[in-house]
């Protein structure tokens, strides 16, 4: 790593923190090797969306007020999610907007918060990865990174880089998979109309890998998948650019760690 | 089989899961409305800046709204027609039914109106002893079988041809029972001929507005059928019922309005039919009618003025939120027991309903942003249905498990050092409980998951905890 490269830091997700550490190890990896020099707040726990999107306005505002004192020093904050970068960066300053000094913080944190492959591609011009993944995969476009925060081309441009992986488009690539948080459970049998046809589709490509930037939605479609039968192994994409995935595919057995 | 109230949504929502024919009907969105938007919107270069155009257009008009209304009424009673204030549903359907009754009109005409279904109107006229006849195709079929429209400009859409074939039979007792109704060219034929008679039979024509235009005191309505001309210029009275948000300044304005009106409910450049009428028949007017009434509705929509849900005001109706949305996609419209469906009906439902009847809708969402992304006038329309989440959080109607779930987990989250070492044991169980197969298909409290997919099972130890151990901050 670079000694004057940007000061990241990296806001790991709870999901990520408690379900999936290698997605959190391999963003590192992949800030280091763009030259950035990294550090993990330690007083991160989530981004405060399960509040917000509840309509628990109180706590959410709390939780943000929580992570831009943890964050607002660093140059950058990068997210492997574009959900909980979403959240930071387009919605932490309207939850300010009656406290002008803090909504300046929330809009100068917001400023400088990014979803993890756009934030590769987009700002430290990283055009290939040295990474080797023999597959073919399919590409999901989670919703909020798509629509939120513009991450569409940089994932498939990376993954053209690493050596083995052949990709192909994904029908209907931009639908939702139906995971939403709290909605998976409050209308399970809505989410899963709209998992099960993200299946489908999946299965259509014949591809074996499924891959996608946001935990939530991969453990919603790893979970339908498996419960189908299928073997299509689903992945993170931070795993597979980083190269040499340390942990078995999401809902895989593999090592414990 | 559904129930038609919002507060049942979520018990309608298996039948309507299950009901393969609906299910065909609704895959045929995707198809249709949705990639000919797309293919309107990608042909025209200028389209997200009229989109911006058609948002500061109705931002304007809003907030102006008093101004443009009372130019609007004053050019309508110009032309020598008549504007009724109506500030509820019940006085809108008293107008309507009183120019009936002063007319001596015992058959009425109805183009397609969404506030006329709003209000109740079809039952308010028959009660009064007018008997309405739908002309929109679509209304037609709804009418035949008693059921409400379950899209905002394709209301049938969750029928096929089938049905509509079977529900001529039922209803076109006159007609030779052998004959061949199996082309879509030989239903429409049949309404087309069935309804020519109601045309000419009707006292009264009543036409919705999709514009009304403060400047010329126009009210405009576009339709693909041309129902529209002849229900309002046939009969010896036109009324039009409108809600107030619907007038804009200019027809220079109405015109953006029209150019991503039709590009986003249908994918067309234009609809085959767009209609402008002012006032009764004029002298020297070869046709036209009598009397021209304007009942314009409120019901609860000027109290949306001033608050954080005045944007769902700019709404032109186009349909391109429920094309879009993966919920409405997957259940259809009649789930959602009201009038106003998709996106845009789980917004404006609980302003007109109340949010303790409507409060399933704003919650069935995803927020994917899907509807946002193609909305014409731009409506933030998951950011206003968070809105409507803060208002039930407020007021306690969200459930108690989910209230309470949210005190302890955010207590929590709002405690790092507790956070990590409450998490420690669990991860460590699931950890290992998991480890065989790497996930579960069975958890206590998880069933909502576990229902229909398998939950992996975590690492054993958090990426917080690994990286204090194994990993190192850069400096």
């Amino acid at each position: 790593m670079a000694a004057e490269g940007p000061r990241v830091a990296l806001f790991a997700t709870c999901l990520v923190d408690l379900f999936r550490p290698s997605v959190g190890f391999a963003a590192v990896k992949l800030l280091r090797a763009a030259g950035c020099r990294v550090h993990v707040p330690r007083a991160q726990t989530c981004c405060g969306q399960p509040a917000y999107n509840s309509g628990d306005r109180e706590d959410a505002k709390r939780i943000a007020l929580q992570v831009i004192e943890a964050f607002e020093d660093a140059d950058y904050v990068v997210v492997p999610s574009g959900s909980c970068g979403g959240t930071i960066a387009c919605h932490y300053p309207g939850l300010f907007a009656d406290d002008p000094d803090l909504a300046a913080r929330a809009r100068a944190l917001a400023e400088c918060t990014h979803e993890l492959v756009s934030f590769l591609v987009d700002v430290m011009g990283v055009s290939e990865v040295t990474a080797r993944h023999p597959a073919t995969a399919t590409y999901h476009d989670a919703c909020a990174g798509l629509r939120e925060l513009g991450v569409k081309g940089q994932a498939r441009t990376l993954l053209d880089t690493v050596a083995g992986l052949n990709v192909r488009e994904l029908p209907d690539s931009e639908v939702c998979c139906g995971f939403g948080g709290t909605f998976c459970v409050k209308y399970p049998d809505i989410s899963n109309a709209m998992v099960a046809d993200k299946v489908d589709a999946i299965v259509s490509t014949e591809a074996d890998t499924l891959l996608a930037g946001d935990l939530g939605c991969l453990m919603n479609i790893a979970g339908k998948l498996q419960r189908r039968g299928s073997r299509v192994a689903v992945r993170h994409v931070a795993e597979v650019l980083a190269g040499e995935p340390e942990a078995p595919p999401i809902g895989e057995a593999g090592e414990l760690s | 089989m559904t129930t038609h109230r919002p507060s049942a949504f979520a018990e309608n929502v298996p039948g309507a899961l299950a009901d393969d024919q609906l299910q065909q009907a609704l895959g045929n969105i995707k198809q249709g409305f949705v990639a000919k938007r797309a293919r309107a919107a990608g042909d025209l270069p200028e389209f997200e800046a009229l989109r911006d155009h058609a948002r500061d257009i109705k931002d304007h008009t809003l907030n102006h709204l008093d101004a443009y209304l009372e130019r609007y009424e004053s050019r309508v009673h110009a032309q020598g027609g008549q504007v009724h204030w109506c500030p509820t549903g019940e006085d809108a359907r008293r107008a309507v039914v009183d120019i009936c009754t002063r007319v001596g009109a015992e058959r009425c005409t109805k183009g397609k109106s969404m506030v006329a279904e709003e209000i109740g109107l079809g039952d308010a006229l028959s009660a009064a002893g007018v008997t309405p006849v739908e002309t929109d195709l679509g209304e037609y079929i709804l009418q035949l079988r008693g059921e409400p429209p379950s899209h905002i400009i394709a209301p049938a859409i969750h029928l096929n041809r089938d049905q509509i074939a079977e529900d001529f039979r039922r209803a076109h007792l006159t007609l030779p029972p052998q004959r061949a109704l199996d082309t879509a060219r030989a239903l429409v034929d049949e309404a087309r001929g069935t309804l020519r008679e109601h045309y000419l039979a009707a006292d009264v024509g009543i036409t919705g507005a999709n514009l009304l235009v403060a400047e010329t005191g126009q009210s405009v309505i576009v339709t693909n059928e041309g129902n529209g001309d002849l229900t309002q210029n046939l009969p010896r009275v036109h009324i039009v019922v409108a809600s107030l948000e619907k007038v804009v300044p200019t027809l220079e304005d109405a015109s953006t309005i029209l150019r991503v009106l039709a590009r986003s409910a249908t994918g067309q450049e234009v609809t085959v039919y767009t209609t402008f009428s002012a006032g009764p028949r004029r002298p020297d007017d070869p046709d036209g009618p009598e009397e021209f009434h304007v009942v314009l509705l409120d019901n609860g929509r000027t109290g949306m003025l001033g608050t954080e849900f005045q944007e769902m005001l700019r709404c032109i109706k186009c349909g391109a939120c429920m094309n879009h949305c993966p919920v409405y996609t997957a259940v259809g419209g009649h789930a959602y027991g009201a009038t106003y469906v998709g996106p845009m009906g789980a917004v404006l439902t609980p302003a007109l309903q109340g949010v303790e009847e409507a409060g399933h809708l704003p919650n069935a969402s995803t927020f994917c942003g899907r509807c946002e992304a193609v909305c014409p006038v731009r409506i933030p329309l998951p950011g206003l249905m968070r809105r409507w989440r803060e208002r039930e959080f407020e007021r306690h109607l969200t459930p108690l498990p989910v209230r309470s779930g949210l005190r302890v987990w955010a207590f929590a989250a709002l405690r790092p050092r507790l956070y990590r070492l409450a998490m420690r044991a669990p991860l460590r169980v699931l950890g290992w409980l998991g480890r065989r197969r790497g996930r579960f298909g069975w958890l206590p409290l998880a069933s909502g998951w576990t229902n229909h997919r398998e939950l992996p099972a975590p690492a054993g130890r958090s990426f917080m905890d690994r990286w204090r151990a194994e990993g190192r901050d850069d400096t």
